[in-house]
């Protein structure tokens, strides 16, 4: 690969021109008007734009950008169905169907955090305790996929190693959320929204131009379908502009319910759950101002998700045609009309001799599908002579199949030097943006929802401003540290997955019945998040392949198998979503179905619009 | 069309710009229809987050 990361002077400018703005809006909005809580204690209303863009940026970060858009380079674009999830469930039933009652019943009752909420809509006060745990213990996993998505960018357009822009990403992270700055400024996430709008428009403008064109450029992607890795074509990728094969039984179905369970489902669904999103609804001043902002949430997840979704996918065209001269031998001709081969990758040595290049992945020679452009004779280190191809590969291959390494790579190789400054601190402003309030979540859910809570005697504790600031700090190092140790497969899509699927199945069904039924139970409630939990949990830890494997308990329960169930093809697959979501729903109405209803009183005061 | 042969696909890709017009559809049609009326109860609550925020 080129070299074409370091800072130059043009950089520095970039960067110090968006750092002085920002600081400039920020220090505008501490002087005024700075919160959603601020505008509604002012009577007014937060525009449509600001309130709608705010709600974007805390929903995107580099998760979406780097990691999702790093998934659609591997796995194509059937991560078109995200996006769509992202607009149809994140945005219009989010903000149509929940905002409005969310914002009502947490004003009735005075909550002010997502636990705080569920537990005084159902009287309980080892639900807000149960709620506050999970958030305390999961949410650092999500910002860990942040952060790391952050810090891979930074590494590859700065030319610098993973460890060190983890280091500074973590100071930054740290200098911005613990003094303070983790309260939403709305004009600075506006102003942050703003470049990371501009940004994505270029982007997605440059792609297709640089390809010929929308049409021609899908075309070009289709005509490279037998250049899918055979580890994927394995598991039924048919190509980026395919879906991949449905069915079940068998090992060619496991990339359909990889992409549409875990990838899709998960962040589409478990969006609703998010306890910072939710908690946003409570700061809207009127349901006007939410209808209002649906048009502009809309676009601006359409442009923050769909352009990284199919940038990722094309970066492959991008690759094949103008990416860096790769060498080595054909090993089969795939389709000798399109000049596609699957080729032994070599390199020159000193000598001038041909050597193969060995994975260190297979400790096997390294092949991967070329377009051929160029044939001439060498010799290898043998002496032998041999025709040596040259060509051009898809952006996986530049990528040793890293999908985390997909857009930064795209972005380096293929933008001008100086978009990639400005794309860096879109990309900066995502994660802060995000990371402020997973930081602020993961404070309150510790210092209100915990430590208030868990009182002596059960009497309530008054709030610990020290506790929250320590939970924060606990927060960062757990995800730096989450960060610094697991680096595999696109980690940064399944962090968030995972963190999503999780809250999807423990507070979707009580959520939502909190919102909408007067007959749902405190025991039900109690006990639908509990299965939602501890389902998702065994599912993570013996089921699903990729994770149990990682963490090594299915290991030591079958004798080292990835899964309890991987002598049955697709289960191992399967995200935890699909079990444990129905299995919360279905205690949720079961176990309030046997259960006293709540006083009236109590609904009278939750819903006091249906007395 | 739009040299995407897979209809799932050209659903998606089509679906994600017929999603958005419909958004900005609603926030048109939608614009004065709900209620906007900040009650003693709405500026209670902001005035206690306002005051756990500035703590913070």
């Amino acid at each position: 690969m080129p070299d074409h990361a370091s800072v130059g002077w043009i950089d520095i400018v970039v960067i110090l021109a968006y750092l002085s703005v920002t600081a400039y809006l920020g220090w505008l909005g501490y002087r005024g008007t700075r919160s959603a809580a601020d505008f509604l204690v002012g009577g007014r209303s937060a525009h449509p734009v600001i309130m709608a863009v705010s709600y974007g940026a805390t929903f995107i970060s580099t998760a979406a950008i780097v990691g999702f858009g790093g998934v659609a380079g591997l796995f194509g674009m059937s991560l078109l169905w995200l996006t769509f999830l992202n607009i149809g469930v994140g945005i219009l039933i989010s903000f149509i169907v929940l905002g409005e009652p969310t914002r009502r019943l947490g004003h009735h009752l005075g909550a002010h955090t997502f636990p705080e909420l569920l537990g005084q809509r159902y009287q309980s006060r080892a639900i807000q305790i149960f709620a506050g745990v999970l958030i305390f213990l999961f949410m650092p996993l999500y910002a860990a996929a942040v952060m790391t998505g952050g810090s891979v960018f930074a590494a590859t357009q700065f030319g610098i190693d993973f460890e060190v822009a983890l280091l500074i990403f973590a100071l930054i992270t740290a200098a911005y959320v613990i003094p303070g700055g983790i309260k939403a400024v709305m004009y600075t996430d506006t102003f942050q929204g703003f470049v990371m709008v501009l940004a994505m428009i270029f982007l997605l403008v440059f792609t297709y131009s640089s390809l010929g064109g929308v049409t021609e450029a899908h075309q070009y992607l289709d005509g490279m379908e037998d250049m899918v890795p055979a580890p994927l074509a394995k598991i039924g990728h048919q190509g980026w502009t395919e879906m991949p094969v449905f069915g079940w039984g068998a090992p060619t179905y496991d990339l359909w319910w990889i992409v549409i369970t875990a990838i899709i489902l998960g962040v589409g669904i478990g969006v609703l759950a998010q306890p910072q999103l939710a908690v946003r609804f409570m700061t809207v001043r009127s349901r006007r101002e939410l209808d209002r902002a649906v048009p502009i949430g809309a676009v601006f997840i359409m442009l923050m998700t769909g352009t990284p979704f199919l940038v990722g996918s094309l970066s492959n065209a991008w690759f094949a045609q103008h990416g860096p001269i790769l060498n080595g031998k054909v090993v089969q001709e795939l389709d000798a009309e399109k000049n596609q081969a699957l080729v032994e990758l070599m390199q020159k040595t000193d000598s001038g001799a041909w050597t193969a290049i060995i994975s260190p992945k297979t400790q096997a020679p390294a092949t991967a599908a070329l377009i051929v452009s160029e044939r001439q004779k060498a010799e290898d280190t043998n002496g032998n002579s041999f025709e040596l191809v040259g060509g051009r590969s898809s952006v996986v291959t530049y990528v040793k199949g890293d999908a985390d390494k997909i857009i930064p790579t795209f972005i380096s190789t293929a933008l001008p030097h100086w978009f990639g400054a400005i794309f860096f601190l879109a990309l900066l402003a995502a994660a802060m943006s995000t990371m402020s309030s997973q930081f602020h979540t993961i404070g309150t859910a510790a210092g209100r929802d915990l430590y208030e809570r868990i009182g002596t005697k059960g009497q309530q504790r008054e709030p610990s401003l020290l506790v929250m600031r320590l939970a924060i700090v606990v927060g960062l190092l757990i995800a730096v540290t989450i960060s610094y140790s697991i680096r595999q497969e696109y980690i940064v899509a399944r962090f968030t997955a995972i963190f999503f699927g999780l809250c999807a199945a423990a507070f979707l069904p009580a959520y939502i019945g909190g919102l909408f039924s007067r007959r749902v139970t405190k025991a039900g409630a109690l006990a639908s998040m509990t299965v939602g939990l501890v389902v998702s949990l065994f599912w993570l830890l013996l089921v699903k392949a990729k994770e149990a494997s990682a963490i090594g308990l299915v290991q030591l329960v079958t004798g080292g198998k990835t899964s309890i169930l991987a002598d049955s093809p697709n289960w191992p697959s399967v995200d935890p979503i699909v079990v444990a979501l129905p299995a919360a729903l279905l205690t949720l109405i079961l176990v309030s179905a046997f259960t006293r209803p709540p006083a009236a009183e109590h609904l009278d005061r939750c819903f006091p619009e249906k007395r | 069309m739009l040299g995407l042969d897979d209809p799932l696909v050209l659903t998606a890709y089509l679906g994600i710009i017929a999603l958005a017009i419909l958004s900005i559809l609603y926030g048109l049609l939608r614009r004065n229809a709900a209620r906007d009326e900040v009650s003693d109860e709405d500026r209670q609550w902001a005035l206690d987050e306002k005051k756990v925020d500035d703590e913070f």
